[in-house]
């Protein structure tokens, strides 16, 4: 048994070899071992905790063995539907000989230095990292406590360890007929020294790594069963709704509850410097109340702001503002040919994540839990801390299944304001957004003014290549540190700098423009890729009809040091039938390609344009190569379910701004794609042995211009903006004047025919 | 005081005429698997039955229910359709954040009950209005299918008992997964 719960198993300066593990283990490792009074266990009640008392062997960060033989694994990344625990288990299981019906996942605590991502630098789940950066660390630490467990049982009957088998956490020695769980020596393997080295299986040997095995989160979620942040009960607990001032930076001047008080089951409202909260028994009270607020707003400095005034000060920006050099390959300066130029601009997005904003929190005078779905737990304690003036140390983040996350959660501002609100009450208090409030205060998107040109050879290839982007910082936002040391943010040209085609002569710059301050910026799906891809994407397709070249084609030519990429692009158009048979008139078939995340993909889309403009998607295929493939079905999910999530953008949002405020409410002014109009959607994995790159954002990135790239196909029309204009796309008036005639005509001639 | 009829069993809550059926069942009885999420009958998250029927809870006023059953997704597992629907869900995975899925269910589950061979056209329509902010679409359309036919035209996931790893070469994943390929092919 561990007897000092504060500390890992065999850690701390007494033991040299665990420093050992951490020199030869390289970056990633180094956060698997880094020691030193860590509290893993964490205090009664936080995840992590299995059973009564500590559990036998906890060899590292991630693995709870209880000497029932009960093993519990703590996920580093958080769940909000992207398959991040099933794919995180699997890993662990995998080295450990487990099947996934064995193990009990757990949300982290918040603990950065334990459960930092280090491919962001923070306790942190985004950018399609979790399955990159784990795919070593999480192999690591099952291989090494699958090796402690197995060492302590050979040590017990004897034995080399290396006749040892294990099947599904039960040791055996065939020799000698001897078995043992892993709860048995759980105890003996925590007196163990660690390996300094462990040797992950084999590729050839994996068992669970590659197979279509089912989530671990599912089952709970078919029958209500599991609670997401929102379902959180809590004793005594009370529910309130907010408003905020829905004018950009606006502050709260004052609130009359007269009418309030009338709601049955309102208990209080409570405020802060720029928003109000009604308390009820239960969140309808809560709503009637806030509703039967009046309250008045100081509307602040930035109450005639709108799109409109954005779009045009970045275009502004774009021409008289400073640009900031991303990256530079030869000199585009003087390279004679063809020039072909455009501008593309993108709209600020909102996540309307579908389970909306949530947090519990009972702040007492000596500590502070909160309960919420977060992608950054750590942070939620550090706001906590700010707000209340608690230690950090007294602050308790459980961390909930999240209803979508998509970026929106990587913000912590309605963790800090709940906490705000519920520091002034002395009971649990559930704040919940509504969905109004939820479109109102997001941390939008930015949008992007980006202009775009190039010069193309005699064969149309482009032999010069600039990119300007201007848009408002993310990064500085969330990551001042990481901003680079000449003012650039990486984010907001990734997906635009390293282009997956060959171009002699190229020039990227990136031109910040911040938005009002009180309208933020935030991640979204995608992120940078979703934004210049769609921008490069469709310029390609500019490109090769500039050159009179087939869409296809054209990439393969410049892809041709490029063969993960080019497998993608001859896989999808195989598998769509590119270029076979004839397509119906204002039936067109759009291809994009990109490599981001360290992926590569090709999608190709087949829409049809109805003469009114309306669209319709009739069929996509994708191709991926993401490397070596932890679970394919959620691969298949997660490309699919990407697609539809940057479709939905592309054909039907962008917040628009008038008089300093979000102009839409819910999804009935915010559309979202429907069952109805999903395409069949084929996905085409490729077999490979290469390190796995991210996926979970990867859909979304290639949606826009396969979307946007099929409908210049049908019609003939570029678009080089979302959401799309359907106006932009009806067909010539005297050709619409004949599909109405026709129609009339048959619905005339079947009124005939049922008269007679 | 109102008598509700949830799941077979009733309940009596003390609650304003007005207040909708999302929030009694939410926020008095605690059952929390039926969604909150637009509060105007746009999502879908809220669905239940009323005698079978899918509604969206977060707009009907608890008073209108009278003595009519109510079904949430804690309770649709009791009726073999909403049970082989569920299976069909997770065999082929439909779920991905599964914030909407409850909703989801029971209007797939109301769907079948009343067609129970429905046609592509009627699944879009049946299922429309439920929006899934992951995009499980294509896989909804299926698992409906699934369920309704028995036959397994999508691969299927490898359930987690049937799927162990192992130090040795004995592999029960394996088995099931040529099994998977032939279905798919």
């Amino acid at each position: 048994m561990n007897t000092r719960p504060d500390l890992l198993p065999g850690e701390g300066p007494d033991n040299p070899s665990r420093r050992q593990a951490l020199k030869t283990g390289g970056l990633v490792v180094a956060f698997l071992w880094l020691g030193g009074g860590a509290k893993v266990l964490g205090r009664a009640g936080q995840p992590g905790r299995i059973e009564a008392g500590d559990p036998a062997f906890a060899p590292n960060a991630y693995i709870r063995v209880g000497a029932g033989g009960a093993v519990h694994l703590v996920m580093p990344s958080i769940e909000m539907g992207q398959g991040a625990y099933t794919g995180q288990a699997t890993l662990l299981a995998e080295e450990m000989d487990l099947g996934l019906d064995q193990i009990v996942v757990e949300h982290a605590p918040a603990n950065r230095r334990l459960y930092a991502n280090p491919l962001v630098g923070e306790q942190a789940t985004g950018g399609s990292t979790t399955i990159r950066y784990c795919w070593t660390t999480l192999r690591q630490a099952g291989a090494a406590a699958r090796s402690l467990l197995v060492a302590a049982a050979a040590a017990r009957w004897k034995v080399e360890p290396a006749q040892c088998t294990v099947t599904r956490g039960v040791i055996r020695h065939e020799a000698s007929g001897r078995s043992a769980g892993y709860g048995e020596v759980a105890a003996a393997a925590a007196r163990l020294p660690v390996p300094e080295r462990v040797v992950e299986k084999d590729p050839g040997a994996f068992a669970l790594i590659g197979k279509p095995l089912r989530r671990v989160d599912t089952a709970g979620k078919v029958d209500g069963s599991l609670p997401f942040g929102i379902d959180i009960r809590v004793p005594g607990m009370k529910v309130a709704t907010v408003r905020a001032c829905p004018t950009i930076g606006g502050k709260l001047l004052a609130v009359d509850d007269a009418r309030a008080r009338q709601v049955p089951g309102f208990v209080a409202i409570v405020k802060i410097d720029n928003a109000v909260a009604a308390i009820g028994e239960h969140f309808w009270a809560a709503k009637q109340a806030l509703a039967a607020l009046d309250i008045r707003w100081d509307h602040g400095p930035h109450a005639s702001f709108s799109t409109e005034q954005l779009f045009k000060e970045l275009a502004d920006a774009s021409r008289n503002g400073t640009p900031i050099l991303a990256r530079e390959v030869g000199n585009v300066d003087g390279v004679k040919g063809k020039a072909v130029e455009a501008t593309y601009e993108l709209p600020l997005l909102a996540h309307t994540t579908m389970e909306p904003l949530n947090t519990v929190v009972h702040v007492r005078p000596d500590g502070c839990e909160i309960w919420t779905g977060t992608q950054v737990p750590a942070r939620a304690v550090d706001v906590a801390a700010k707000v209340t003036g608690l230690k950090p140390e007294t602050i308790v983040v459980h961390n909930q299944y999240m209803g979508g996350g998509f970026g929106r959660r990587l913000f912590e501002d309605s963790i800090e304001q709940a906490v705000a609100f519920a520091r002034q009450v002395d009971y649990p208090l559930k704040v919940v957004w509504t969905r109004e409030e939820d479109l109102a205060q997001d941390r939008y998107r930015p949008a992007y003014h980006d202009r775009i040109a190039a010069t193309l050879d005699a064969e149309g290839r482009p032999v010069a290549w600039r990119d300007r982007i201007t848009s408002a910082s993310v990064l500085a936002k969330f990551a001042p540190g990481a901003m680079g040391k000449n003012g650039l943010d990486s984010d907001a040209v990734e997906g635009a700098a390293e282009l997956p085609y060959e171009v002699p002569n190229l020039k990227v710059e990136w031109v910040r423009h911040d938005l009002p301050e009180g309208l933020h910026p935030g991640w979204w799906r995608g992120v940078g890729p979703a934004h210049n891809v769609f921008v490069v994407e469709g310029f390609v397709d500019e490109l090769a009809h500039a050159a009179g070249k087939d869409p296809v084609a054209y990439r393969r030519d410049l892809l041709q040091k490029n063969p993960r990429a080019l497998g993608v692009l001859d896989l999808a158009a195989s598998k769509a039938g590119w270029g076979a048979g004839t397509l119906p008139p204002r039936v067109g078939r759009g291809v994009a390609l990109a490599t981001p995340f360290g992926s590569y993909l090709c999608v190709i889309v087949e829409v049809e344009v109805s003469p009114q403009g309306g669209i319709a998607l009739r069929r996509a295929v994708a191709a991926v190569d993401c490397g070596v493939v932890v679970n394919p079905n959620t691969v298949e999910a997660q490309i699919q379910g990407g697609l539809i999530f940057g479709w939905t953008a592309a054909l039907y949002n962008g917040i628009t701004i008038r008089n300093g405020a979000v102009e839409q409410s819910n999804f009935n002014d915010y559309r979202m794609m429907r069952i109805n109009e999903t395409p069949p959607i084929e996905v085409h994995i490729v077999d490979s042995k290469e390190v796995p790159g991210g996926i979970g954002e990867t859909g979304t990135v290639m949606a826009f211009p396969s979307l946007i790239n099929a409908l210049f196909a049908a019609t003939g029309v570029r678009l080089r903006k979302y959401p799309i204009d359907r106006s932009a796309l009806v067909q010539g008036a005297d050709a619409l004047k004949a599909v109405v005639t026709e129609a009339f005509d048959e619905a005339a001639t079947a009124v005939a025919k049922g008269a007679a | 005081m109102l008598i509700l009829n949830i799941n077979g069993e009733r309940k009596s809550v003390d609650v304003p005429d007005d207040m909708p059926l999302l929030w009694v069942l939410r926020d008095v009885i605690g059952l929390t698997g039926t969604k909150f999420g637009c509060g105007i009958a746009q999502c879908g998250a809220c669905t239940v039955h009323l005698d079978g029927l899918a509604v969206r809870s977060c707009v009907l006023p608890v008073s209108a229910v009278g003595d009519k059953a109510i079904t949430t997704i804690e309770g649709v597992g009791a009726s073999e359709v909403g049970r082989k629907v569920q299976q069909a869900w997770l065999a082929i995975e439909v779920v991905q954040c599964g914030y909407c899925q409850s909703g989801q269910i029971m209007s797939a589950t109301a769907l079948l009950a009343g067609t129970p061979a429905p046609s592509d056209a009627q699944i879009d329509a049946a299922m429309s209005g439920n929006i899934c902010r992951c995009g499980t679409y294509v896989r909804i359309r299926e698992a409906i299918k699934q369920a309704a036919t028995g036959r397994k035209l999508v691969p299927q996931t490898i359930p987690n008992e049937a799927a162990a790893a192992s130090s040795g070469t004995d592999a029960p994943g394996q088995a099931f997964l040529s099994v998977r390929q032939e279905d798919a092919a």
